[in-house]
């Protein structure tokens, strides 16, 4: 039993893979704070006043990206947005060099998107403010696993011991990288089920169950997250149609009859109707999916206070 | 290092502030206690016991968390943030007599970042201020209304308050 962390070690929170067991219950534990903090009347707290916060997205996001925004507005941050289009990037600047202008404005914080795994890694060996992945291409998005655990935390009352089945697109997933990391290092039991065309080598030595059945992954699980089928970033035929996607592993009614009795169903979003995950599970009882959204602004609201403490 | 209250005292303390809040304030139903943590909290819930037992009203009481309200928050170069817990208030404080309640009221610094945090919260008819001790260097212009004792000291020292819920016991001690 290792004594409660106080602080995070680093100054950036480029992933999950380098963080503390003591470290994410801080941040989970702050987050349990953040939280009550939306359901005042006057939704917004001092803290960050006279920070500055630069959002860069450079790949396409809605929820993250409006998520810290509003957690920085509810933190009183002065936040700047930048999106690839209409920026300097569509007229060929280079990653270095967006870094460096950025820089030159000094900024607190930076939160950053990219299509390239490791992006945000460069960006935290150029710049002095702390660094916010918010999702490196198939690497990792470590507030959604953060925001994914807050919310089987407080449907479960624990992390310790849940059966999670992770289920879709492994071979494209940050999200599911980042789940697998935070999910064994709090002892919680993981099993990921995808096509074989879809399966990211050595996740099997990720400390994880691998099966290409989706009927035994779900068997008893606690906690079902599906993947969403990243049409986008698959540059070959890794599906023969989405319907025989569907029939061989998208979620229905009949195959949550196999979980857990009070068996909860995530997703990351954006979801594909039809494709991973049925309707009628995407908007039955074990839904917790607008909790998720709802989870990950506290969370980001943690993670921006306990990096804005850390100066460089 | 010298014990100024012991549990006695402590108990003792606590039963006149009950007394003067009741004869201070006619309505008793409009009174709540929020209590600042980590301290403030358990002195409250024992406030509300004794209102109790004076004038047979359950007092609401809530916890309150300053640390996203302090001044100094941003202002340490380096170093992790102060622990924050939770606030837990489950009734509207609108038109409500609002005893405000810690343990220590000194700087005033905590009392500031407190008041902050209740505006966000609503409007109370009124704030009125209770503290177990009293040690003096105020840096705002904030008083206590009801006080359990006053404790001279320097500010080189400082006051340790321990309550049985927290700390397995019940006394005041002033350090160095």
């Amino acid at each position: 039993m290792s004594t409660a962390a106080t602080a995070l070690r680093s100054r950036h929170l480029l992933g999950i893979e380098h963080l503390e067991r003591d470290e994410i219950d801080l941040i989970l534990d702050t987050a349990l704070a953040m939280k009550e903090v939306g359901s005042r009347h006057i939704k917004k707290v001092p803290t960050l006043r006279g920070r500055t916060v630069v959002n860069l997205f450079f790949e396409a996001s809605t929820r993250t990206r409006m998520s810290f925004e509003l957690a920085e507005k509810r933190l009183s941050a002065d936040t700047l947005g930048m999106t690839t289009t209409g920026s300097s990037v569509t007229k060929g600047e280079t990653l270095t060099d967006t870094a460096r202008t950025i820089e030159a404005m000094a900024p607190d914080l930076i939160v950053m998107r990219h299509a390239s795994s490791g992006a945000p890694h460069q960006l935290a060996k150029i710049c002095r403010a702390g660094i916010i992945n918010a999702g490196d291409g198939t690497h990792e998005h470590p507030t959604q696993a953060l925001l994914d655990a807050f919310t089987m935390r407080e449907r479960k009352a624990r992390l310790q011991g849940l059966r999670v089945a992770i289920v879709g697109d492994l071979e494209h997933s940050r999200v599911l990288r980042s789940n697998v990391f935070l999910l064994t290092k709090v002892g919680a039991s993981v099993v990921v089920c995808g096509p074989p065309t879809l399966r990211p080598v050595g996740i099997a030595e990720m400390g994880v169950e691998v099966t290409s059945s989706i009927d035994r992954a779900v068997e008893g699980a606690d906690v079902v997250m599906m993947l969403r089928v990243q049409h986008e970033r698959m540059k070959g035929l890794f599906l023969p149609s989405m319907r025989e996607y569907f029939t061989l592993f998208g979620l229905t009614p009949e195959r949550m009859r196999r979980a857990a009795p009070d068996a909860i169903v995530m997703h990351p979003g954006p979801m594909n109707r039809g494709v991973e995950i049925d309707s009628e599970v995407a908007d039955g009882p074990w839904s917790v999916i607008l909790d998720q959204v709802a989870n990950g602004l506290a969370v980001r609201m943690a993670v921006l206070y306990l990096l804005a403490g850390e100066e460089g | 290092m010298p014990i100024v209250m012991d549990a006695a005292r402590v108990s003792r303390s606590l039963t006149r502030i009950a007394h003067e809040i009741v004869e201070r304030n006619r309505q008793i139903d409009d009174l709540a206690l929020i209590g600042i943590r980590a301290r403030g909290v358990p002195i409250a819930e024992r406030l509300a016991a004794a209102l109790h037992d004076l004038t047979g009203v359950t007092v609401p009481t809530g916890a309150l968390d300053i640390t996203l309200y302090r001044d100094d928050l941003m202002r340490h170069a380096v170093g992790p943030q102060p622990v924050l817990r939770s606030t837990e208030i489950s009734f509207s404080i609108d038109d409500r007599v609002i005893l405000l309640v810690d343990d220590v009221l000194y700087t005033g610094r905590t009392i500031r970042a407190a008041l902050d945090a209740l505006i966000d919260f609503g409007r109370p008819r009124a704030i009125q201020l209770v503290a177990l001790v009293d040690r003096g260097h105020r840096e705002l212009p904030i008083r206590a209304d009801y006080v359990g004792r006053n404790i001279p000291t320097s500010q080189q020292q400082s006051v340790q308050v321990r309550l049985v819920e927290l700390d397995g016991r019940d006394e005041v001690e002033v350090e160095g």
